[in-house]
């Protein structure tokens, strides 16, 4: 047996679960395929983690919560998951082509940006179409760019965006952004930022970059070319449970079935953060769901 | 071998003038998706020590050579040969996708 306890996934929700585990005097080994810190990790400075009333940089804090953990003995091993077999009492991963096992899995795999699936898209990453606007935004310094969504994201890329660019359209299917007050107020009355309401992107138009976008109005089935040298996409997650696909129920979106005992259809499994069905993923919520992960593999191990 | 940093000063003599393959990582301090990408630049730089050249450019600091290789999203990370660039790898990617530059 490797550990009793193996974390799959080194974000908030995933070293949560470690730092509870050890202290619970658990034997725990996380497993992460890129740098602790998940989406956290990528994100330039947090607003809403209690505790830091000026902010704290999310790959800053990826690493104090690997610390924390680390502390009360978890281990981590850096590598990919390419494999795992849940059912049974002994649970095996593959991992960086090593068969690990354990006697219970704690899934904390999270999400990644979705992407808008249209030709064009892979090849032209990095080369107009983006899924980070405090990453790339300066390069479209004085451009005109376009967002697409209407979430906290989107509305908080547009702001970002409309400081930097000449000119931002945010195209969103509905009528109304989705994004919370907080982000929505500063949006209105910037004079460089235009809405397309009720639409998509129906396509990318491209030479070597980005050159500009089709865009059709859902409601009148029209299409314009809006020119731009930049698009950043904001149309929400897609939970990276691939892998667990067949063995652990999974809802219609992809998302692990699983209430607030964060307890699967498999006994032994528990599924922690962004990769579960629920309300609201922030890190605050994946902390909470890797603590309480953590006490149910507990108990579980000690039936 | 320590990651080398590379500027305007030095880049054509030490990346495009160099003796066997050179991975430059362009990135930014505001950028998290580069601070989680540099361990894994590091781990490869380790593991290549003497077959392959490492180093970064903050393209902060030098925008012409962000421009030079036409690099609108960060981190990006570029394999030279011989003066030219030949492979590239654009956002947070495993180690094994820089392995795979090098094919």
């Amino acid at each position: 047996m490797t550990a009793d306890v193996i974390v799959i996934g080194g974000g908030p929700a995933g070293y949560t679960a470690a730092l509870y585990g050890a202290r619970a005097g658990l034997s725990v080994l996380v497993l992460e395929k890129l740098t602790p810190g998940g989406q956290m990790g990528t994100t330039d400075q947090v607003d809403n983690y209690p505790g830091f009333p000026e902010g704290v940089g999310g790959f800053e804090l990826a690493m104090e919560m690997k610390k924390g953990a680390e502390r009360f003995g978890a281990r981590t091993k850096m590598a990919e998951v390419t494999e795992v077999k849940l059912t049974g009492e002994t649970k095996e991963v593959l991992a960086g082509g090593e068969r690990l096992q354990a006697k219970a899995v704690i899934l904390a795999t999270g999400a990644h940006p979705r992407e808008l699936g249209l030709p064009g898209e892979k090849e032209l990453r990095g080369r107009g179409v983006s899924y980070c606007a405090t990453c790339d935004g300066m390069f479209f310094r004085g451009k005109t760019v376009a967002v697409v969504g209407g979430g906290d994201t989107a509305a908080a890329d547009a702001l970002y965006l409309s400081r930097l660019c000449e000119k931002v359209v945010l195209i969103h299917r509905r009528d109304a952004l989705r994004a919370s007050a907080a982000y929505r107020a500063p949006l209105m009355g910037l004079p460089n930022l235009e809405f397309l309401w009720d639409s998509e992107v129906a396509a990318l138009e491209f030479e070597s970059t980005l050159t500009g976008l089709t865009v059709r109005n859902k409601k009148t089935g029209k299409t314009q070319t809006l020119p731009c040298s930049g698009v950043f996409v904001a149309i929400g997650q897609v939970p990276d449970t691939g892998l667990f696909k067949g063995q652990i129920a999974l809802d219609g979106a992809g998302y692990v079935c699983a209430d607030e005992s964060t307890r699967t259809s498999l006994p032994g499994v528990f599924a922690a953060g962004d990769l579960r069905a629920k309300p609201l993923r922030q890190i605050v919520t994946a902390c909470a769901d890797g603590a309480v992960a953590a006490q149910q593999a507990e108990a579980y191990l000690t039936m | 071998m320590a990651v080398k940093t590379f500027t305007q000063e030095n880049f054509d003599k030490e990346v495009l003038g160099a003796q066997g393959p050179v991975l430059v990582d362009f990135w930014a301090s505001w950028c998290g998706p580069c601070k989680m990408f540099s361990p894994i630049v590091d781990a490869f730089a380790e593991a290549h020590e003497g077959d392959v050249t490492v180093g970064k450019v903050n393209i902060d600091e030098q925008p012409d050579l962000a421009a030079r290789y036409g690099v609108m999203s960060i981190p990006t990370a570029i394999l030279f040969k011989d003066g030219e660039a030949v492979n590239t790898l654009v956002g947070l990617q495993p180690k094994e996708n820089l392995e795979a530059l090098l094919q």
